[in-house]
C-alpha cells in the first residue's frame, strides 16, 4: 500500500510535469513559430487597430451592414468572452416567440416572395457564430443595397468575394464571413461616397 | 438528407475504419513489448517514478494502484482549483472556484467523464486549464487503456495469478499512444485557426457599437484566448471532452473550419474503435475484435441516420413561426437552433452521435436545442453505457462485459456452459459483469429520480415540461455513464447537482471499472479450453447481431419508461 502511493504521487507528478508542462509548451513554441497568425487569434489588423478576429462574429443589426446570426450570449451579443447557445428547447413557447419576432422584423425588410432562411432567425451553438449561410446573405442583399444606394450587382461581388466554398469541394458548408463582408462592404460605401464628393 | 450529407458520412466512416488495422496494430505492439527490452528513455521514467517495470501484479494490487493513482489525481486537481487565484498564469484575473464546484470538476476530469458545471473562458485560468485539466485529461484516459488491456490479458493469458502491470501499461498509454498523436492534432488545430498562445485575451474595436441588456453602448469586444490547441487535441482523443471554452466545440476558436471539425470528429472514435482491433491482435484472434467493431459501428451507423434525419426535418414549430427549413445550395435548412453554419446539419448530428457513442461529450451544436428525437439519440447511447466505441478503453471493456452476458444468455438457451475467447464464463465472472452493467443504469435512475424530488433542482432546469425533465435524465445519464455532455440549459452550478453529479460520475465509473478488474484476474488464472465444435463462435454474424439484441435489450427495459416521460413525450406532443 505505502510503496503504491509512493509510486502513485511520483507518478503523478512526473506526468504534471510532461503532459501539463512540456507538452502545453511544445505546442506553443511550435504554434507560435509555425503558424502565429492563427496562434494568436486569427485577428484582423487595420491600421493598427484591432477590428475583431476572422474566426469570431461580431453583432451586426444596423442599415448598411449584413446583419449577423442572432446570439445567445450574455449580457450582450456576440460577448467573446462568455460564449453561449441558447438552449432553449425545440418546444418552448419562448423559443417559438423569438423565432416570430425575428422573423417579422427580417421580413419587412427582405424580398417579398422568399421565405426567411432559417439561420438568420435561430442563435447559433457558440453565439459568435462568425457565418451567415449563402441564402442568408443573398436575402439581405436587395436591403444593404437599397441603404446604400449601391446597386445590387456591386453587393453581389463582395458576397461571392466573401463566400467560403465547402472545403476541398465537400466538407461542411458554404458560408458567408459575415464580419469581413461588412468590412468591404464599409471600405466600398466610403470610397463611393469620397467619389460623389 | 442530403447528397453532401451522405457523401460526409461515407467519407467519416471510411476514414475511420481505414484506420482501424494501423493504429491497432501499433498500440498492440505497444502493449506487448516486454517490460524488459523498453527503449531507454522510457525505463528512465521507470526509474524515476519508482517503478519496477518486470514485476507484474495480481488484480488486487492492480486495482489498488489504479485507485491510489485516481485519487492521487483528484487531491491535486482539487487543490489546483481550490487554489487558482494564488497560482501563477492567470493574466485575466479568474476568481475563486467554491468547493463544490472544485469537487465536481476533479471528480469529472479524474473519471474521463470531463462534465463541466462551468464555463472555461470565464472561470479557469490557463494553469487551471493546463497544469490542472489537461494533466487529468492525458492520465484518465491512460488508467482507461490500462485496464482494458489488463481485461485482454485475462482472455490472453491462462493459469497465472498476475495481469500485468498498472504503472507500466498507464506510462505506455501516455507517452506512446495519447502524447503523440495529441501534439500531431494539436498542430493541425492550430494551422486550421485554433489559438495557442500565454497572452491575455485580445480586445477589437467593434465595427458596429452594440448594446448590452441594460441599454448601455459597447463598443469593444474581449476576445478570450489561452493554450486552446493542447488541450482540445487530448479532449477530443482521449475521449475527454471538456472544452476549453463554454460552448465547447461549438466555438470558433475551438473548432474553425470544417477540416478541424472533421479531425475531430475522427479523433472522437479512433482510439477505442483501434482498440478493438488491438484486442483481436492480443488475443490471438483477430476475427474477435472485428465482430465486437462491427456490433458497435452497426448500432452507431443506425442512430447516426435517426439523428440527422429529425435535425434536417426541423420542427412545425419553425416553419409555423416563419422560417425557410429547406436545404438548398446556399443553406443547410434544418433545425439550425445551437447550430453553426460551417457545420450545418450533417456535421453537427455525425458530432453529437459520435461524442455521445464515444464517452467523449465535446459538443459542436447545442443538444439542448435538437429535435426531440435528434436529442433521444444523444442520450440513450450514453444510456447504453457507453459501449458504442466509449471512452478510451472503458468504451470496450464495457463491451466485453456485455460479450459475457451476451455468451451466457447464448450458453443458457442451448444449455451448456458460456465460453468467450477460450475462457469458460462462470459464477464469479456473471457476477462481476452484471454489476459493471447494472451500476451505472442505477446511478442514472436513482440521480434522476432524487434530483426531481429535490426541491431546488427545478429552478435549474431551463426549460419547462418534458424538456426540463429531459435536461436532468440527460445529466445523471451523462455522470453515470462518464460521457460529459450535456443538456446545457440546466444550471449545474449549485450544491446540490455539484455533490451529486460529482458521486454519480464516481460510482459509474469505479463501479463498472473494480468489477472489470476482478474478471480479469479471475480469468487469467482459468485455464484455456480448446474450441470445439460444440464451441459457439464469437467471430461471426450469428453473435455480432445477439451482441447487439443484449446492448439494446438491456437499454431499453431499463430507459424506456424514463424517456417516455422526456423525449418520446415531447415528439408525440411535437406532431400532434
Amino acid at each position: 500500500m505505502i510503496t503504491q502511493i509512493r509510486q502513485g504521487v511520483i507518478t503523478l507528478a512526473v506526468f504534471t510535469i510532461i503532459t501539463g508542462g512540456i507538452y502545453p509548451l511544445v505546442v506553443t513554441i511550435m504554434a507560435q513559430a509555425l503558424f502565429p497568425a492563427q496562434a494568436n487569434g486569427s485577428l484582423i489588423v487595420i491600421n493598427g487597430t484591432t477590428a475583431g478576429s476572422e474566426l469570431i462574429g461580431q453583432s451586426f443589426s444596423g442599415t448598411g451592414h449584413f446583419w449577423s446570426r442572432p446570439s445567445a450570449t450574455g449580457p450582450l451579443p456576440y460577448n467573446a468572452a462568455a460564449s453561449s447557445g441558447s438552449n432553449l428547447g425545440p418546444l418552448n413557447p419562448d423559443f417559438a416567440t423569438k423565432v416570430r419576432e425575428r422573423v417579422d422584423a427580417i421580413a419587412t425588410t427582405g424580398p417579398a416572395n422568399i421565405a426567411v432562411p432559417v439561420d438568420l432567425v435561430t442563435a447559433s451553438g457558440s453565439g459568435l457564430d462568425p457565418h451567415i449561410s449563402p441564402a442568408a446573405a443573398a436575402y439581405q442583399v436587395p436591403r444593404v443595397a437599397r441603404e446604400l444606394s449601391l446597386t445590387e450587382s456591386a453587393i453581389m461581388k463582395l458576397v461571392a468575394n466573401n463566400t467560403e466554398r465547402r472545403q476541398f469541394g465537400f466538407l461542411g458548408e458554404p458560408r458567408v464571413n459575415v464580419l469581413k463582408l461588412n468590412l468591404d462592404i464599409d471600405n466600398l460605401n466610403s470610397g463611393h461616397k469620397l467619389e460623389q464628393r | 438528407m442530403t447528397i453532401n450529407g451522405l457523401l460526409q458520412i461515407a467519407f467519416y466512416l471510411t476514414v475511420l475504419l481505414a484506420l482501424v488495422k494501423p493504429l491497432g496494430l501499433y498500440i498492440a505492439k505497444v502493449f506487448m513489448r516486454p517490460a524488459g527490452e523498453a527503449p531507454k528513455p522510457e525505463k528512465w521514467i521507470y526509474r524515476i517514478c519508482g517503478v519496477n517495470e518486470s514485476a507484474e501484479m495480481s488484480s488486487k494490487t492492480y486495482a489498488l494502484a489504479a485507485i491510489v493513482f485516481n485519487a492521487a489525481g483528484f487531491c491535486l486537481l482539487f487543490i489546483i482549483l481550490s487554489f487558482q487565484t494564488a497560482l501563477p498564469l492567470n493574466p485575466d484575473g479568474m476568481g475563486g472556484i467554491s468547493w463544490h464546484l472544485a469537487f465536481n470538476t476533479a471528480a469529472s476530469f479524474i473519471t474521463n467523464t470531463n462534465w463541466q458545471s462551468y464555463g472555461g473562458e470565464s472561470t479557469m485560468s490557463y494553469f487551471s486549464q493546463m497544469v490542472g485539466l489537461t494533466v487529468q485529461n492525458f492520465l484518465s484516459a491512460a488508467s482507461g487503456m490500462a485496464i482494458l488491456i489488463a481485461l485482454i490479458r485475462g482472455f490472453a493469458r491462462h493459469s497465472v495469478e498476475t495481469i500485468g502491470n498498472f504503472w507500466v501499461d498507464m506510462i505506455r498509454s501516455a507517452v506512446y499512444i495519447l502524447l503523440p498523436l495529441s501534439l500531431m492534432l494539436a498542430l493541425a488545430l492550430v494551422w486550421q485557426g485554433m489559438p495557442q498562445t500565454f497572452t491575455p485575451h485580445a480586445t477589437a474595436q467593434l465595427v458596429e457599437p452594440t448594446k448590452d441588456d441594460k441599454g448601455s453602448a459597447v463598443t469593444e469586444q474581449m476576445i478570450a484566448l489561452g493554450p486552446v490547441a493542447s488541450q482540445v487535441a487530448i479532449k477530443q482523443l482521449g475521449t475527454n471532452g471538456g472544452g476549453y471554452f463554454n460552448a465547447n466545440s461549438a466555438h470558433p476558436f475551438e473548432n474553425p473550419t470544417p477540416l478541424s471539425n472533421f479531425l475531430m470528429m475522427l479523433s472522437l472514435l479512433l482510439i477505442p474503435a483501434a482498440l478493438c482491433y488491438t484486442f483481436g491482435v492480443m488475443v490471438g484472434d483477430r476475427r474477435q475484435g472485428w465482430a465486437v467493431l462491427a456490433a458497435m459501428a452497426i448500432v452507431f451507423v443506425f442512430l447516426l441516420g435517426v439523428c440527422a434525419h429529425y435535425e434536417q426535418s426541423a420542427t412545425p414549430m419553425l416553419v409555423k413561426a416563419g422560417a425557410d427549413i429547406r436545404a438548398s445550395d446556399g443553406s443547410s435548412g434544418g433545425n439550425t437552433e445551437g447550430k453553426e453554419v460551417r457545420f450545418g446539419i450533417v456535421n453537427s448530428a455525425i458530432y453529437a452521435t459520435a461524442t455521445t457513442a464515444a464517452s467523449n461529450g465535446s459538443v459542436n451544436a447545442m443538444h439542448d436545442s435538437f429535435t426531440p428525437l435528434g436529442g433521444l439519440v444523444s442520450l440513450w447511447l450514453m444510456q447504453l453505457g457507453e459501449i458504442i466505441f466509449g471512452g478510451v478503453g472503458s468504451g470496450l471493456y464495457g463491451m466485453i462485459v456485455f460479450a459475457i452476458v451476451a455468451v451466457f444468455i447464448a450458453g443458457l438457451m442451448v444449455g451448456r456452459t458460456p465460453e468467450y475467447i477460450r475462457k469458460k464464463i462462470e459464477a464469479h465472472e456473471m457476477k462481476m459483469a452484471s454489476l459493471a452493467a447494472l451500476i451505472p443504469i442505477m446511478v442514472a435512475l436513482i440521480g434522476t429520480a432524487v434530483a426531481l424530488i429535490e426541491p431546488s433542482s427545478k429552478a435549474s432546469m431551463a426549460n419547462p415540461g418534458a424538456h426540463g425533465y429531459g435536461e436532468v435524465l440527460y445529466a445523471f445519464s451523462s455522470a453515470a455513464n462518464n460521457n460529459g455532455s450535456a443538456f446545457a440549459g440546466l444550471n449545474a452550478n449549485t450544491p446540490f447537482f455539484n455533490i451529486s453529479l460529482g458521486l454519480a460520475m464516481l460510482i459509474g465509473r469505479f463501479g463498472c471499472m473494480l468489477p472489470v478488474i476482478a474478471i480479469a484476474g479471475s480469468l487469467a488464472a482459468k485455464k484455456s479450453i480448446p474450441v470445439t465444435s460444440g464451441t459457439m463462435p464469437t467471430h461471426g454474424p450469428i453473435f455480432v447481431a445477439l451482441l447487439i439484441a443484449v446492448v439494446l435489450m438491456i437499454g431499453a427495459l431499463s430507459f424506456f419508461p424514463a424517456l417516455a416521460l422526456g423525449p418520446i413525450v415531447e415528439h408525440l406532443m411535437m406532431i400532434q
